[in-house]
């Protein structure tokens, strides 16, 4: 048995975590959170792509280092413990996916390699309303080479180039009347408007469309499945970012839990709190052996990955979203300051668990999968 | 990333399953057999209750040590011990290999795993080569039956509290007071047992360790009732024991470290805790109904069952992930340690949740039904005891804020005071 990464793979990811530890500090991260207009951190970025990482998982002959999805996870891991705060997950977990799995080869010559330099990024627009997104509540159309309707929130849509995006293609309003369309956000008809998140350095916005250009990517009327597929790829990505964060939250507590003092003695000697954060540990330490196994079914384009990538998502949510808050409480008052950073890992909990589908949504998906599966 | 065997790990798997299908039952997920050890924890030294009084319990015994006798013949009864005592000589992944195998089959256990996995392991650091040449063999053939007598009414989680009096008379000691949750002591033919030896010296430095035969008069073994109606563990009184001091295993006073000893061995005797999980509570859902049709369409059920797959397997991964450091020849890392504090509080919420969907009918033993059987209303009481059993769920969660995270200790009053000026409350 080798459940575990390669040498190669930890070394690239020691080297990311240098490298970000370096030039994602949280100042960086904070210089996107305090100001409105900044979607994402630039210079970061386009460090980022210099080093490859926009490519890796994107074959050479498209402009990629063409690595594979398991050098993905390991560079995800690094993006969530940093926080960094670039649309990457929308560009190359989602985007750079829909093209490589589903595009032409045409598509694929024109998209990749812009996306795999960073110089153009894309983004996924699924959702119109509040609640699941279900085939029933899509209204967007397309007819005649264009699109007409309203997508939100949509992700990185401000700074996105190109974007993904699932309309109707006829009246019926069922599964198989979906299809996916590119869209140039440059070309006219297209209006943006910026939406204020719970993370402002993961960043969305509303879109209407009016008469936009668009072109079919990938059969028509398969809108639905590909796009299971591609967030079940993404899920697993997604859960390595979660544990990432939740991995530094819990080290930050753990740090402060050692500094602080109070009644005599340093609060980490507190059962109480020693109690918390070793729920934590557990917490994590389970979701990163599911986000293995996550990692096991995409890298080799398992049967297992509905199954493997909704367990992933689902426990990573569930390590993140309890580390980071309870990182604040272990913080105590100071722990609701703006100035300290709890709250960026706070904020960036729920925003990942919300962002392709809600924990309970994917909890629905893992049963429902395993039920297809009807072996456990 | 794969789950393939080396090929050096294939060949044992095959003969180890060679063994086992030519010894043994295979079982299935939710079995009828009686003796099927799924619907209950098969706590190591802890064999399951077996209905139908002594006789029923004797024979399951014999049969343990049938099955045990094969096992050894075949090599696989100890597999990290050194061929010399009649082990395989194998490593660590051979041990997981081994059990994972077994693990599908229906065959006793509960009897051997304390003596294999933790004492004889003591003796061998511990013991006289006489010692070894004379016990080890047949603790490896099931001939011989060994249990720890190591927890007392007021040494539980702070363990070296023990009180069990020591004196040295001559070349004899002479043993007072009484030990308790001693698995296997009503069929054990010895025992390891720490006792205090001197009480005016520190708590951890005044215990001194031996060895005994449980026929040596003044023991007295009483099993303790459980609130899962059966019986797994014993209290054992000791009234004037006199054991000769060859029997003694390490220095007078060097009793803690002995026991350390025993104790860091408790991680690989205690294996797979099979039992109720995800799978059977899955099953479950397909059976009963509840308001709205078949359980498992609920979607508060499919909320919860999802928790429950996540932490699942999770620990199934978690061990992958140790086993495959094993492969390596290297020392896994700490992830092991929420295996059990995770698997009990599951078990305990899976099957206080089956009798919810069973409604008022889960207030009943279902002895009839072939699906259901007891399964979890036996898993109701047992998970109870499994969040105490070998750590309660807060000194594991101690032991990983300690010695995984690297957190302070807890401040404590008995440290630098003699055992007998600490104060003890009614004990």
């Amino acid at each position: 048995m080798n459940f575990d990464f390669s040498d190669d793979q930890k070394l690239l990811r020691d080297q990311a975590r240098k490298f970000l530890f370096d030039k994602c500090d949280r100042k960086s991260v904070r210089t996107v959170l305090d100001d409105d207009q900044l979607h994402y951190h630039k210079e970061l970025w386009s460090q980022i792509s210099e080093m490859g990482w926009t490519g890796t998982a994107i074959p050479e002959e498209y402009g990629g280092l063409g690595l594979g999805m398991l050098e993905l996870c390991v560079i995800a891991e690094e993006l969530g413990r940093s926080l960094a705060p670039t649309p990457f997950s929308s560009s190359i977990y989602l985007f750079a996916e829909f093209i490589k799995n589903y595009g032409s080869e045409d598509q694929k010559k024109k998209f990749l390699p812009s996306i795999a330099s960073g110089e153009k990024i894309g983004t996924f627009a699924l959702s119109e309303t509040n609640g699941t997104p279900k085939p029933s509540n899509i209204k967007t159309k397309f007819s005649s080479g264009k699109i007409n309707g309203y997508k939100s929130p949509v992700s990185d849509g401000e700074s996105a180039d190109f974007l993904i995006i699932a309309a109707n293609s006829d009246d019926k309003g069922n599964r198989n009347s979906l299809s996916l369309y590119i869209v140039d956000l440059h070309e006219n008809g297209v209006k943006k408007t910026s939406l204020e998140t719970i993370d402002p350095t993961r960043p969305a916005c509303s879109i209407n469309f009016e008469n936009v250009e668009a072109e079919l990517i990938g059969e028509q009327g398969m809108a639905w499945d590909m796009t299971e597929n591609i967030l079940n790829r993404a899920a697993v990505l997604y859960s390595f970012e979660q544990v990432g964060g939740a991995q530094v939250s819990l080290d930050e507590a753990k740090k402060y839990s050692m500094e602080r003092f109070a009644f005599g003695r340093q609060i980490g000697s507190f059962q109480a709190l020693k109690h918390k954060m070793a729920d934590m540990y557990v917490k994590i330490e389970l979701a990163r052996s599911n986000a293995y196994y996550g990692a096991w079914a995409l890298s080799t384009d398992s049967n297992e990955l509905p199954v493997a990538a909704a367990g992933a998502r689902v426990s990573a949510s569930d390590a993140f979203n309890y580390a980071a808050k309870e990182n604040i409480q272990i913080h105590g008052g100071v722990g609701f300051t703006w100035d300290y950073d709890c709250h960026l890992f706070y904020r960036r909990s729920k925003l990942l668990s919300l962002n392709i589908g809600s924990t309970r949504q994917w909890k629905e998906n893992l049963i429902s999968n395993l039920e297809k599966r009807n072996i456990v | 990333m794969d789950f393939n065997d080396s090929q050096q790990e294939a060949e044992f798997r095959k003969e180890a399953r060679d063994f086992l299908e030519a010894n043994a039952e295979k079982r299935s997920i939710i079995s009828d057999k009686p003796n099927d050890k799924s619907p209950q924890i098969a706590v190591a030294g802890a064999p399951e209750t077996v209905k139908g009084g002594k006789e029923a319990a004797q024979e399951a015994l014999e049969r343990a040590k049938v099955w045990q006798k094969k096992k050894a013949e075949a090599g696989f009864a100890a597999i990290l011990w050194p061929k010399e005592f009649g082990g395989y000589g194998g490593s660590p992944i051979q041990q997981v290999i081994y059990s994972q195998e077994e693990h599908d089959y229906l065959v006793p256990s509960g009897y051997f795993e304390i003596g294999i996995g933790m004492l004889g392991p003591t003796m061998m650091v511990w013991g006289k080569d006489e010692d070894k040449k004379r016990y080890l063999p047949k603790m490896i053939t099931g001939e011989e039956i060994w249990c720890q007598l190591f927890s007392e009414p007021s040494a539980g989680s702070d363990l070296a509290g023990i009180k069990m009096k020591a004196e040295k008379n001559g070349d004899e000691w002479v043993l007072n007071g009484q030990k308790v949750w001693t698995s296997g002591a009503h069929f054990a033919d010895y025992g390891m047992i720490v006792a205090r030896s001197d009480p005016s010296a520190l708590k951890h430095k005044g215990l001194t360790y031996f060895y005994l035969d449980m026929k040596t008069p003044g023991i007295e073994v009483r099993p303790i009732k459980q609130i899962s109606g059966t019986s797994n563990f014993n209290e054992v009184f000791f009234n004037d024991v006199r054991i000769p001091d060859c029997q003694r295993l390490g220095g007078e006073g060097e009793g803690w470290k002995v026991a350390l000893t025993t104790l860091m061995n408790e991680r690989l005797a205690v294996g797979d805790p099979p039992g109720l999980d995800f799978d059977q509570i899955f099953e479950a859902t397909k059976e009963l109904e509840v308001e709205d049709g078949l359980a498992i369409k609920n979607s508060e059920v499919r909320q919860k069952m999802a928790d429950w797959y996540v932490q699942s397997r999770g620990l199934q991964y978690t061990k992958f992930r140790s086993i495959t450091a094993l492969s390596k020849g290297q020392t896994p890392g700490p992830e092991l340690s929420i295996s059990k504090l995770v698997t009990a509080s599951k078990m305990q919420d899976v099957s206080a949740y089956a009798l919810e969907l069973m409604d008022s009918a889960g207030m009943v033993h279902h002895d009839q039904n072939p699906v259901l059987k007891n399964l979890f209303q036996n898993g109701y009481f047992f998970s109870a005891a499994m969040r105490i059993a070998g750590g309660t769920d807060e000194v594991l969660r101690n032991i990983i804020a300690e010695r995984v995270l690297g957190l302070p200790q807890d401040e404590r009053a008995d440290k630098k005071v003699p055992f007998n000026e600490l104060p003890s409350g009614k004990n």
